[in-house]
């Protein structure tokens, strides 16, 4: 009676280990496919390097530059806790801190509601740097439109994004971590502009002009 | 085989393997794919336990059973994962838990354990049949009803449907009219 | 039932000043439906000669199904949930008397999953009587609340005034903006007899002292007792739909203890829910449990003598 059943584990044991030598490589093979597929679809180029994967709590960040070395920014996976489950998000960063591109990796939404999270914020925050802007729904009083029905969703959702610029982008370069304290007091303009900052005058000014163009005036400037 | 298919049928008349039926007919090829999926491990695994019943003392025939039919799950997982991967993607967790639904031990115990190889192999792809197609047959009517699509074509223009029918509740409403159609047809009481 | 028609239609006049034509054409088509529907399922697919529809139920149904829209829903989306009302929850069970949730409610709460968009974009009222699916759109007073709760501090002071809500001059469904209506109904109601004051009364009581104990820890972020009692459906479900005889307990007592649950939990979901109303679910959740309560409290048998001690 032992025996057969320590047969039948054993005989078990050695076919799901072979299955598994056969299939590991394959598998291992498609997960690497689907994250350069990624990583490529949210910095927006074909033509990159990627370095190793580095791990900050509970972020995976990924160094990307160009195919001459010239550093490109970072895509970084960010997991919030969705209306169904885990939201996992592969978000790209530009040196600056600007998003320039993000996709969703796994999720667990309402289909035709949360699940269209996908598509919904690609022409909503692309373009847009979290430190300047502010990264909640506009009705918890913040400059992203929620998927209509869906604030829950939308909420993580912004939420990874803001957490993984916080902790990878703004922490890892001391002149930006200033922006996120400051961005509540501002409007989010596109590309990084602040309507407020070029209205309200002299103050700001000074420091405009050492930055050029407005670009990240916001953290500079009192309200 | 064709007793599993309509006598027998797991989804319709003997409402088993209830979770895998409920969770994953969110669309017409989400439940094929589960269906196929436990119909696979069920043809191998019907065939495996008929072939070493003899050597299988009464006492520990159950675990020798689930021995048996986890690992042709966990093979079944790993292959799926390797080399279709949407599947994984769209199944995901209902994967592993075939080894629970209690279609594929109804079946070695009351079958399998009894008959020859042969016929336990047909009994595996009548059953599997059947519930391929009610498992096909609940998603598709989700599907249309859900997303106003079916296998993925959306028949009239913008996608616009019942979103209910998509989510939990529309699983058990349309098993339950399905059931009754179902009975309506095929049982002359 | 029509009694309970009639007690309608005070609600019907009202919303048809705030919203206009759309008013009428959601309730007739949505009646009409209902109707239908009962009248098709028993003459085809239960072939009885029974006229179930003359009793007035469906059309009731169909009034309190259009009573929980936007006025300016489309008006196939009226004719489904009419279906899914009559069809699913009352016909499926067995006809009248035999349904567990209301179905009216069960078909409101169906296409508010269904369609959460198309059933929670709110008209505004006053638009003029010829408006229909034409009408801008606005937040209701309970969307203000649920904004006020996540930590929109100001949201609360945009909340039209007692006096706007009492005539249903805000935005919402047909038939849960005009509190005064909808009280001139229970007055019907209780002088017909054809309810008694237990429901109603215990879930405003209920609502208004469990939120008037939040508004008093935090009244920048809880609405006043008022306001939540005015606002939303809590009227119309406690006066019209928590009562319906088929889905309520039997006994006094029992409806004492359904009427305060509804209450208690319509807070809850409204306070912590993802959804702002909670009335709808509320009522569906207590019907869930009325063979239990049934059970716990028993209505006295006539000529029943309490046992010895």
């Amino acid at each position: 009676m032992v025996a057969v059943l320590t047969v039948i584990a054993l005989v078990a044991g050695f076919v799901l280990a072979y299955v598994n030598s056969v299939t590991a490589p394959q598998i291992e093979k498609i997960n690497a496919e689907n994250l350069a597929a990624g990583i490529k679809a949210v910095m927006g180029s074909d033509d990159i390097l990627v370095s190793d994967p580095e791990e900050i709590d509970a972020f995976t960040s990924y160094s990307v530059s160009d195919a001459q070395g010239a550093s490109l920014g970072k895509a970084v996976v960010s997991t919030s806790n969705g209306f169904g489950g885990p939201l996992k998000v592969l978000v790209g960063f530009d040196n600056e801190g600007t998003i320039k591109g993000y996709t969703v990796l796994e999720h667990a939404e309402t289909p035709g509601l949360g699940a269209k999270a996908g598509e919904w914020f690609q022409d909503k925050i692309l373009g847009k740097n979290p430190g300047s802007c502010n990264f909640t729904v506009s009705k918890d009083g913040g400059d992203i439109d929620a998927i209509t029905a869906s604030t829950i969703t939308s909420r993580a959702f912004l939420l990874a994004i803001q957490n993984a610029y916080d902790k990878i982008i703004a922490g890892s370069d001391a002149t930006t971590s200033a922006t996120t304290q400051a961005k509540e007091a501002h409007q989010c303009g596109a590309e990084g502009e602040c309507a407020d900052c070029q209205a309200e005058g002299a103050e700001c000014d000074s420091t405009h002009a050492s930055k050029g163009e407005g670009k990240d005036c916001c953290g500079k400037c009192k309200e | 085989m064709v007793n599993g298919i309509i006598k027998e049928n797991p989804t319709f008349v003997l409402l088993l393997g209830m979770c895998p039926t409920l969770g994953t007919t969110s669309s017409a090829i989400n439940g094929m794919s589960m269906g196929l999926a436990t119909m696979a491990v069920l043809i191998v695994s019907n065939l495996i336990i008929s072939l070493i019943k003899k050597l299988i003392p009464d006492m520990v025939r159950i675990p020798s059973y689930i021995v048996v039919i986890a690992s042709l799950v966990t093979v079944l997982q790993m292959l799926i994962k390797a080399y279709a991967p949407d599947v994984d993607k769209s199944l995901g967790l209902f994967i592993p838990l075939i080894v629970v639904n209690c279609i594929i031990l109804g079946r070695a115990e009351s079958f399998a354990a009894k008959n020859g190889p042969v016929a336990s192999i047909f009994d595996g792809i009548g059953i599997g049949l059947g519930f391929t197609l009610g498992l096909t047959s609940l998603g598709a009517v989700r599907e249309l009803l859900g997303t106003g699509a079916i296998f993925g074509q959306t028949l009239w223009g913008e996608s616009y449907g019942m979103l209910m029918f998509v989510l939990a509740p529309g699983a058990f409403l349309v098993l339950g009219y399905l059931i009754v159609l179902f009975n309506k047809i095929f049982k002359k009481a | 039932m029509y009694w309970v028609i009639l007690a309608l239609v005070p609600a019907l006049i009202c919303s048809f000043i705030s919203f206009g034509m759309g008013a009428i054409i959601t309730t007739a088509i949505s009646v009409a439906a209902c109707v239908l529907t009962e009248w098709v399922i028993n003459k085809f697919l239960l072939g009885s000669s029974k006229c179930t529809v003359c009793d007035g139920s469906a059309a009731l149904t169909g009034i309190l199904l259009a009573f929980n829209m936007p006025s300016n829903i489309a008006p196939w989306i009226i004719v489904i949930g009419a279906i899914f009302a009559i069809g699913v929850v009352k016909m499926t069970f067995g006809g009248l008397g035999c349904n567990l949730f209301n179905p009216a409610l069960a078909g409101r709460a169906f296409l508010l999953i269904s369609f959460p968009v198309d059933m929670t974009t709110w008209p505004l009222p006053g638009q003029g009587f010829g408006t229909y699916l034409d009408a801008e759109t606005g937040a209701t007073p309970l969307a203000l609340m649920s904004q006020a709760f996540k930590g929109d501090t100001s949201a609360l002071s945009q909340l039209p005034s007692v006096s706007d809500m009492l005539l249903g001059n805000t935005g919402g469904c047909l038939g849960e903006v005009c509190a005064l209506a909808m009280l001139l109904g229970l007055v019907i109601l209780l002088v017909k007899k054809v309810i008694t004051w237990h429901i109603p009364v215990s879930i405003i009581a209920t609502v208004f002292v469990f939120s008037g104990l939040l508004s008093l820890i935090n009244p920048v972020q809880y609405a006043n007792p008022v306001a939540e009692v005015l606002s939303g459906g809590l009227l119309l479900g406690a006066i019209f739909m928590a009562t319906d005889y088929v889905t309520s307990p039997m006994s006094k007592s029992g409806q004492l203890v359904y009427g305060i649950a509804i209450g208690l939990l319509t807070l809850i979901i409204r306070t912590w829910g993802a959804y702002p109303e909670g009335m709808s679910f509320a009522i569906l959740i207590m019907n869930a449990f009325v063979p239990l309560i049934n059970s716990k409290f028993k209505p006295k048998r006539f000529g029943e003598v309490p046992a010895k001690k």
